[in-house]
């Protein structure tokens, strides 16, 4: 493969340092907006999507803390093994194979370049979507996850660094959350509800923008500093 | 972990030396007293099957409603004989840590997501599994109930 590189080429600026980072501001969002996951998770889930995400998250802090990995992919398969485990609930193993796919992709680089995160959170959200079935507009967490890739992607196209480009695809998130609440569930419990699913935005949809908001957030600190 | 009924020694299971091993079951429900139950009723069900190796894994890691994976994954590997796992769960989150531990390798290999109503499937498998059936005939067997209409 020798297509010439019209970009400049983007240091490898994400290692394990960063996403154990990502992970305690993850964990915090988490805890502090977890009683609004259950919110939004009552009228159309089983109002457990923030307990159980708190509890996966602080789990996996615990877990990391303990015996960090040194690199990005391996903070990635940790974290995703603790979500699956501790959970409980359907966002565990979705989670949890978006992260591990997504570390598994970056393999045992000691740092990783944005463009390379992308490829893995390709990797990543495939597994997601083979997992739990669900496709764009399903009103689940697709719906802010494959927007936030693909903004990820048009920014890294137009050459911007590893801490704009997050914030794309972290807005493009929050924007594809917002945007299920017109939509009818077709995915989970909120199926059962039909049209009166319509008109609450989707807890899932709702993580998924916040763990992705701590990792711009993450990732502009490291830039800034 | 109770696997309800197995090969636990005081009735003889390591008799009729060249019989293959059986297909153990494991049950995966978002309630612990549900998993329980219905496995109590597949085992009662079959008949004095007493030896299918059947183990119910229900409820979350903090004891409550939901899935746990490390209780899964511990049912799969206490009733795994070597002929296979046939995993019945219930709804949601259990279908999708059974499908991710299968995913990522971390049950005993032979083991697979059966597709079947939860109880009534239960009981097809148990039945089937305690004649001495493989894993094909037992995952069939429970996959059947679907078609069995009640209205």
């Amino acid at each position: 493969m020798n297509a010439a590189p019209e970009q400049p080429e983007l240091p490898a600026d994400i290692d394990a340092d960063l996403l154990r980072r990502w992970l305690d501001t993850a964990t915090s969002v988490i805890e502090r907006e977890a009683a609004r996951l259950t919110e939004l998770d009552s009228p159309i889930g089983d109002a457990d999507h923030g307990s159980n995400m708190r509890r996966g998250f602080l789990a996996a802090r615990t877990a990391i803390g303990q015996e960090p990995p040194d690199t990005p992919g391996g903070v990635l398969v940790a974290v995703g093994r603790q979500l699956i485990s501790t959970v409980g609930g359907a966002s565990g193993p979705l989670y949890g194979t978006l992260l591990r796919r997504t570390g598994k992709a970056l393999g045992d680089a000691p740092a990783v370049t944005a463009a390379q995160l992308r490829d893995g959170l390709k990797a990543g959200v495939e597994g997601l979507c083979q997992l739990g079935g669900a496709v764009p507009e399903d009103k689940t967490m697709v719906d802010a996850l494959v927007p936030a890739l693909d903004a990820f992607t048009a920014a890294l196209d137009a050459g911007d660094g590893t801490a704009v480009a997050l914030t794309a695809a972290a807005r493009a998130a929050e924007e594809g959350a917002v945007a299920t609440t017109p939509l009818r569930a077709r995915k989970g419990r909120a199926s059962y509800l039909g049209d009166r699913s319509i008109g609450h935005q989707d807890p899932g949809a709702t993580s998924a923008a916040l763990l992705l908001t701590a990792l711009a957030d993450t990732a502009r600190e490291a830039s800034s500093s | 972990m109770t696997a309800t009924t197995g090969s636990n020694g005081s009735t003889g299971s390591s008799t009729e030396g060249s019989a293959p091993a059986l297909v153990g079951i494991v049950l995966v429900s978002h309630s612990a007293a549900a998993a329980n139950a219905v496995a109590d009723l597949a085992a009662s069900l079959s008949g004095g099957a007493g030896e299918v190796p059947l183990a119910p894994a229900g409820g979350g890691p903090d004891g409550g409603l939901g899935t746990s994976s490390d209780l899964i994954a511990s049912a799969a590997r206490t009733v795994d004989r070597g002929a296979g796992v046939a995993v019945l769960a219930d709804l949601g989150s259990a279908v999708l840590t059974v499908k991710a531990l299968l995913a990522d390798d971390e049950l005993p290999s032979g083991a697979r997501l059966v597709d079947a109503p939860f109880l009534e499937g239960a009981v097809a498998a148990v039945v089937t599994a305690s004649t001495g059936a493989d894993i094909d005939a037992v995952a069939a067997a429970a996959a059947e109930a679907y078609t069995y209409r009640k209205a």
